[in-house]
Formats: structure tokens, C-alpha cells, sequence
């Protein structure tokens, strides 16, 4: 990508994006946020950020999904927007993120499809991110074989479908294993595609997508132990991608315990903390939990607290992102950043519903 | 005394009488039973009604800590559909859905599931220790019912019913008595009148005349 044309096609964009970014919530508002004591308070301090008065209209009292629905439907509005407006090839690369909420989409229509549910309630539940023109046709299938022939017509994710399962796979797999499977093709064709847009936005998305297909490994290799799946079929849901590839794939693929794990971490300077720093963590978790957070073994303690390392350094490789000029890393990372900042309100909200202050300061924020 | 107060149909017979007192007897036994039973219902119930308040407690914190673990789970998976997906995959009542969260969150949901167990577990104690104590209040209840009537209703009768035949036997032993007294007296007239009319047969006849008009004016 040649920075001297950027801005020819995608310079209006990235300014509105950066402008986007510019409202997302600081360390202040968090604060603030974190001080409050009802959700009322919670929506007073919120209608002072950009966030406006998006539930002013809500009935009393606001329940945390709504909040979390309707601050995604804010983002979703910010992102369809950007959308509309870009010329390729930033539209292809905006449609690829929203693949990622497609599979979830399609598992989720799968899923109800198979157990014969209501259409319409299916379709209320969708990411609205991924939802597509032709997403309702799914619901139509009656049989295994119907619905995948109809994936493979009405969805773009077909060629992740057409590679990696047959309708035969639809029945006789578990629905997590298809979710995976698709996810791991998708992140490698993403991959691939950002690879072809050519510095910088390879590089910046590089160190995104090498994180997210690490952090999926190593949660499948984590949330596999002790499950019915064999670890054949794990080491097949790894993506292909990603610097725990491949030496650290074929390792995790056989491990079996936390220990492993953390070996093979350590060979990833970047990953080196996760396991040192959590365990600290997840003790500063347990001291303040309740008597039923004290018969944890440290093993998923550690796990867990994990999960919040995961979160701190994908926000640090988004952040990262916005340093560069000229790349398209930014649209994407800033939709993550936006979701991290969701997730966070609707955690603080929790806290605040189920009055559960202590475990308040529990997120992540951004800046 | 006899007369006032319900008493039962009986004749009064010695036989009804030690037949009552052997009733009555009985009564009272089972009225101390009875009594000695409701107290240890009352004290198992006052038991069970202090584990139904500490599993009421108990329950109310689980199930906050369990929705709290489900807040988690939509942090960690940024979903809210989760619920939706784990009840979608329960064909029976289990708690297997191993592999949801696999990409991610999937130690959350695993925790979030053991609370939700903990949590029905409590819920289950709960209702078994509901269901004891509705049981326990019908028995507590019947067994007052039982003892009140024992003590307000049997015995006062069955006392009535002794008093009646006691005083009864009594009236008829009196009865007897002068009865007896009535012949003995009309027998020793008899026999006077006899000896009277035998010592005049034998001579003496002014002294029995005087003996006679004396006995005349005396009756």
C-alpha cells in the first residue's frame, strides 16, 4: 500500500475513524463511572461522554443488556457507516471483520435450526455485525443436508464450509468444533488477505491476527483438558498462523496439562508474563472473592486471570495499531477497542446491578 | 355432679363402671403420649425452621454469587447469547456442554456452571426442607387436634361417665340398704306379733292384754 494514495481513498475514513476513537472512554470517565452507586448515576455519567443520551429512552430501571445492546448498536451504526462509505479495497477488509461475527451467526441459526426453533427469535439473537442480507434463508432448512447446501449458496463464508466440513460433519460434530473449525479458517484467510494489502497494514494486522490465533490456541489447548476431545481433533482446530506456529502448535497439541502450556509460552517472548504475572493476580482475585471463590484449585485460577492478561494485551496491540499512519489496522482494531469498552460497561453495570462493588475495578480500560 | 356434662350410653353396671375406669385410663395414657409427641414435632419443627431461614439465606447469596459467575462468562465471551446456545445443546437435563467457550471464555463458563450447580443444589435442600416443614405443620396439627380432643372432649366424658355410674350404684346401694333396713323392721314386727299372739295362746292373758294395748299405742 502506497502511502502516497492512502488518502486518496481511505483518508476521509480514517479520520473519522480516529475521530471515533478520540470519544472512547479514559481512564477519568471509568472513574467516574466506577463511583457510581445505581445505574441511574451510571446512565448520568455515561449521557456526559460520547455515548449521549443512547438510553435515554429506555424504561426504568435499565437492565445490563440493554445497555450492552444498545452500545452496540451505537458501534454497529459507526461501523456500517464506515462501511457505506469505502471503496475498495478497505470494503473488503471491513467485510472480512464482520465474517468473524458471521460464523457466530450461522452457529447460532445452525444450532436453533437443528433444535427447530423460532426463526425470528434466532435472528433477534444474531450479532448484529454479522448479519447479512441472506441470513434469514438459513432458517428455511429443514435437514442437516438442506442447511448446508443452503450455506454454502447464501453465505460468504462458504469456502470456509466447502474446506473444512461436509454436511456429514453438521450432524455428527460437536457445534463448538464447527465454530472453531470456521474460526480457524477465517483467521488464516484474513491473514492471507491482509498479507496481500501490502505494508503497513500487514504488519500492524499481523501482530493482531498472529495474538488472536495464539490466544485461541492456547485457550482451546486449556479448555480441552479433561473434555471428550481427543487431541487429534485439537491440534486440528489450530490456526496456522500466529508465533506459537508451528513448533508451539505441535507441542500444545500433545500437551496435557497447565505446565505445557506454560512451556511453550515461554519460548514466546511476548507471552513470557502471562503465566507469571496471572498468578499473581488470580491471588489478589481469590483474597477479595467470596466463600465460594476460595475452593478454586489455583490451576483454573490462574486460567482465569488468564483470560484477563488476554484481554490487557489484545487492547495494547490495538492501541498499537493507531501509532501508524496509512493502514487499515486501525477499522479493525478500533471495533475491538469499541468492544472492549462495551464489554467493560456492561461489567461495571453488573457490578453495580448485583451490587458486587468490589469486583468493580475488574475490567480494562483502554487508555 | 353426675348429671351435668355429656357422658356416654351405658347402664350402670359394676361391670360398665371398671370397663369406663379401665377407658379412662387409657385416655389419659394416650393423652400423655400424644402430648409428650407434639412436643418433639414442635421442637424438629422449630429444627427445620431454622435450616429453611439459614438455606433462605444461603440460597439468596448463591444464586446472586451465580449470576454474578454469568456476568463473568459475558465478559469474558462477549456474547449474550451464551445462554441461549447452552440451553440450545440440552437435550436432557445434564451438565455437559463441555466444549462451549472453546475459543474463549470457556474457564468462566466452566466455573459459572459449577456455581449454577452449587446453586441448584441449595435450591433443591431448600425445597426438601420446604416440603418437610409443610409436612411436619399438617402432623403438628393433627396431633393437637388429637390431644385437644383427648383432653377437652374424652376424658371430661369419660370422667362424667364414671361419676354417673358411681353415684348411680350408690343411689341403688342406698335403695338396698333401706330396703333391707324396711323388711328387717317388718320382719321384727312380724315376729313380736307372733311371740304376742304365741304368749297369749299360753295363758297370761291380762299381762299379754297390757303387753298388747302398750305395743297398740306405741305404733
Amino acid at each position: 500500500m502506497e502511502a502516497l494514495f492512502f488518502n486518496a481513498d481511505a483518508g476521509f475514513l480514517e479520520g473519522v475513524v480516529r475521530g471515533y476513537k478520540a470519544g472512547l472512554l479514559n481512564q477519568g470517565n471509568y472513574n467516574n463511572l466506577t463511583q457510581c452507586e445505581t445505574l441511574e448515576d451510571f446512565r448520568m455519567q455515561l449521557s456526559a461522554t460520547e455515548y449521549g443520551n443512547f438510553l435515554a429512552n429506555e424504561p426504568l430501571p435499565i437492565s445490563t443488556t440493554t445497555i450492552s445492546e444498545r452500545a452496540t448498536r451505537l458501534l454497529v451504526d459507526q461501523f456500517n457507516y464506515l462501511r457505506n462509505n469505502a471503496v475498495a479495497p478497505l470494503d473488503k477488509f471491513l467485510e472480512y471483520m464482520t465474517y468473524a461475527y458471521m460464523i457466530d451467526n450461522v452457529i447460532l441459526i445452525i444450532t436453533g435450526t437443528l433444535h427447530e426453533r423460532d426463526t425470528h427469535e434466532l435472528l433477534e439473537r444474531c450479532h448484529p455485525l454479522g448479519v447479512f442480507e441472506t441470513l434469514p434463508a438459513l432458517c428455511v432448512a429443514t435437514n442437516v443436508e438442506e442447511l448446508y447446501h443452503s450455506v454454502l449458496v447464501e453465505t460468504p463464508l462458504a469456502p470456509y464450509f466447502r474446506d473444512a466440513l461436509s454436511a456429514a460433519d453438521l450432524d455428527d460434530l460437536h457445534i463448538e468444533i464447527i465454530r472453531n473449525t470456521l474460526y480457524k479458517a477465517y483467521l488464516e484467510d484474513f491473514s492471507s488477505f491482509c498479507a496481500s494489502l501490502g505494508s503497513p497494514t500487514s504488519e500492524v494486522m499481523d501482530l493482531i491476527l498472529s495474538f488472536e490465533a495464539d490466544r485461541r490456541t492456547i485457550n482451546i489447548t486449556l479448555n480441552s483438558f479433561g473434555t471428550e476431545l481427543s487431541k487429534d481433533q485439537r491440534a486440528r482446530l489450530y490456526p496456522t498462523i500466529g508465533r506459537l506456529f508451528p513448533a508451539g502448535n505441535n507441542v500444545l497439541a500433545k500437551a496435557d496439562d497447565l505446565e505445557t502450556v506454560r512451556q511453550v509460552c515461554e519460548g514466546i517472548p511476548e507471552y513470557r508474563n502471562f503465566f507469571e504475572v496471572s498468578r499473581g493476580h488470580a491471588a489478589g482475585v481469590n483474597g477479595g472473592g467470596d466463600f465460594d471463590d476460595d475452593d478454586d484449585d489455583p490451576e483454573s485460577a490462574v486460567a482465569a486471570a488468564l483470560e484477563k492478561r488476554f484481554f490487557e494485551t489484545e487492547v495494547h496491540y490495538n492501541k498499537l495499531a493507531f501509532l501508524q499512519q496509512f493502514n487499515y489496522g486501525v477499522f479493525f482494531s478500533y471495533v475491538k477497542l469499541k468492544e472492549q469498552e462495551i464489554r467493560s460497561l456492561t461489567w461495571i453495570a453488573e457490578c453495580l446491578a448485583q451490587q458486587r462493588r468490589e469486583r468493580i475495578n475488574e475490567f480494562v480500560s483502554l487508555w | 355432679m353426675s348429671g351435668t356434662g355429656p357422658r356416654e350410653a351405658v347402664f350402670p353396671t359394676r361391670q360398665a363402671l371398671t370397663n369406663t375406669k379401665l377407658r379412662l385410663k387409657s385416655a389419659q395414657n394416650g393423652h400423655s403420649l400424644l402430648a409428650k409427641k407434639r412436643d418433639a414435632l414442635t421442637l424438629r419443627f422449630r429444627q427445620i425452621l431454622r435450616k429453611v431461614d439459614e438455606a433462605k439465606r444461603k440460597m439468596g447469596r448463591v444464586l446472586q454469587l451465580a449470576s454474578f459467575s454469568l456476568a463473568e462468562v459475558t465478559y469474558a465471551t462477549g456474547a449474550n447469547s451464551i445462554a441461549y446456545l447452552v440451553q440450545e445443546q440440552a437435550k436432557t437435563a445434564s451438565f455437559h456442554f463441555n466444549l462451549t467457550g472453546l475459543g474463549r471464555g470457556g474457564q468462566q463458563i466452566l466455573k459459572s456452571r459449577d456455581v449454577y450447580t452449587k446453586a441448584l443444589e441449595t435450591l433443591v435442600e431448600l425445597a426438601s426442607l420446604q416440603t418437610a416443614f409443610m409436612i411436619l405443620d399438617e402432623v403438628i396439627r393433627a396431633t393437637n387436634r388429637r390431644v385437644n380432643a383427648i383432653e377437652h372432649v374424652v376424658i371430661p366424658r369419660l370422667d362424667n361417665t364414671v361419676q354417673y355410674i358411681v353415684s348411680e350404684l350408690d343411689e341403688a346401694d342406698r335403695e338396698e340398704f333401706f330396703r333391707l333396713k324396711k323388711v328387717q323392721g317388718k320382719k321384727k314386727r312380724d315376729a313380736e306379733a307372733a311371740e304376742f299372739v304365741r304368749k297369749k295362746l299360753l295363758g297370761d292373758t291380762g299381762e299379754v292384754q297390757e303387753n298388747s294395748s302398750a305395743w297398740l299405742r306405741r305404733s
